[in-house]
């Protein structure tokens, strides 16, 4: 399992159940890794920013993970992690490799709506 | 104008700012670490260490964390992933702005903003990115197996993560604009028995080219200026580092490599800024050498903080 703060997807219904259950998802699947772990430090961070988008994060050398790592959307990615983001269960947007927080956020307010403050 | 709200800002939180924050919270300073990526900087890209003295072997992600607790347990404030919009360091008060909204002072700076691999800015480079050039052998060789791939530089780096890509390819192109490699010995040598490796000497890459991925680079030799494409399906890129000093020119002197110059007690030319880490002029750039600045930067702005302490209200000084 990941060591991160994040929900983790530990199988292929995890995903399902999650993209049945909320609108706008992001799913970083990886490894702890030098260019994986930024990435969830950067989801970890925007949970309370964005409270209208599920993070969730899913061990990339995990069977079940071909739903993510089999997606035509990553079909030509060569560089972990892969982000996917969701919206009503359709992929919006992918990502491979390495991203910063600023790369992330132009994604989520473009494809989710911006930020949701939360109070 | 109102006291500042810390005693010292450290801008960064790789080894070397972390390691500050450690000293100057154990010395009860107030002290606030800004940085702008990840914490722990270029160590959490680091998959191994096995020559931190103390430690046998941890991952990179695991020292930075237990750097990142110690610095927070003596009472640092640590804020990652913000941008410093604006610095002015000049005056008794140093003030910093956070996302271009927020402004936070303190008497004292440490700069400690780091490096990154350095990229060939060639066309083709930023687009292929994750989808066939990499910068991470480790994370991402695995994707490359028995595939014809390059490395570019001439490094310890490149050259030892070309012999680890071969448990994958079936052949490691080495592209080297020199004629001669600046790896060790040894490297070079584990390097060239290679079968599966080959070298492409005194020749730079002109650009990658590829629709969804990577399919082929197009290689220039400099002497005779001739171009030949080679098809490939992956490309790693190790051709070293540069300081993230960017915002900082016309604030500090820096050197013509972007290097911060710095006194040997870490002292920029700059009353009551100081700078550390990877970002400094300095030739060997080690998570010991980082720590190590980190320290030597702490004990000078504490000093320096002394000095300056009769200007100081008891108020500020006693943090009441």
């Amino acid at each position: 399992m990941l060591q991160t703060n994040l929900k983790h997807l530990l199988s292929a219904k995890d995903l399902e159940e999650t993209l049945k259950s909320n609108e706008n998802v992001m799913v970083c699947c990886g490894r702890m890794g030098p260019m994986c772990i930024p990435v969830y430090e950067v989801m970890d961070e925007l949970q309370g920013e964005y409270s209208h988008v599920a993070f969730r994060d899913m061990e990339f050398d995990t069977a079940d993970a071909a739903a993510i790592r089999n997606l035509p959307e990553c079909r030509n990615f060569r560089g972990l992690p892969f982000t996917v983001y969701f919206k009503n269960g359709k992929v919006v947007k992918a990502t491979s490799s390495i991203q910063n927080k600023d790369q992330v956020t132009s994604v989520l307010n473009s494809e989710f709506s911006a930020k949701v403050s939360v109070k | 104008m109102s006291s500042p709200s810390f005693d010292v800002i450290v801008i960064g939180a790789g080894p070397a700012g972390l390691t500050a924050g450690i000293y100057l919270a154990r010395a009860k300073m107030r002290t606030l670490i800004l940085n702008e990526g990840t914490v722990g900087g270029q160590l959490v890209l680091t998959h191994e260490v096995a020559n931190y003295p103390g430690v046998e072997s941890t991952s990179g992600y695991q020292l930075a964390t237990t750097m990142r607790n110690q610095a927070q347990k003596f009472g640092c404030t640590i804020r990652s992933n913000v941008s410093v919009t604006k610095l002015d360091l000049e005056g008794e008060t140093k003030s910093v702005e956070v996302n271009g909204r927020e402004t936070v002072t303190a008497h004292a700076v440490i700069l400690a903003p780091g490096g990154r691999s350095r990229t060939l800015g060639v066309p083709g480079e930023s687009d292929l990115r994750g989808k066939g050039i990499s910068y991470c052998a480790t994370c991402d060789g695995d994707f490359f197996q028995d595939k014809n791939i390059i490395v570019v530089g001439g490094g310890n780096s490149a050259l030892e993560e070309a012999v680890s890509l071969t448990k994958y390819a079936s052949s490691v192109t080495i592209v080297h604009q020199f004629d001669h490699f600046q790896a060790s010995a040894h490297a070079v040598e584990e390097a060239m028995q290679n079968p599966k490796i080959s070298f492409i000497m005194e020749s730079t890459i002109a650009e990658f080219i590829g629709q969804e991925s990577l399919e082929s680079v197009q290689v220039k030799h400099i002497p005779t200026g001739e171009v030949t494409e080679i098809a490939i399906e992956g490309a790693f890129i190790f051709i070293g580092y540069v300081p993230n000093t960017e915002t900082l020119h016309g604030l500090v002197d820096l050197n013509q490599a972007g290097e911060i110059k710095v006194s040997p007690f870490l002292e920029t030319n700059v009353s009551g800024v100081f700078a550390a880490g990877d970002s400094i002029t300095k030739r060997y750039r080690q998570i010991t050498t980082a720590v190590a600045d980190g320290t030597v930067a702490a004990l000078s702005a504490i000093d320096y903080l002394s000095t300056v302490s009769e200007s100081r209200t008891a108020e500020e000084v006693l943090h009441i």
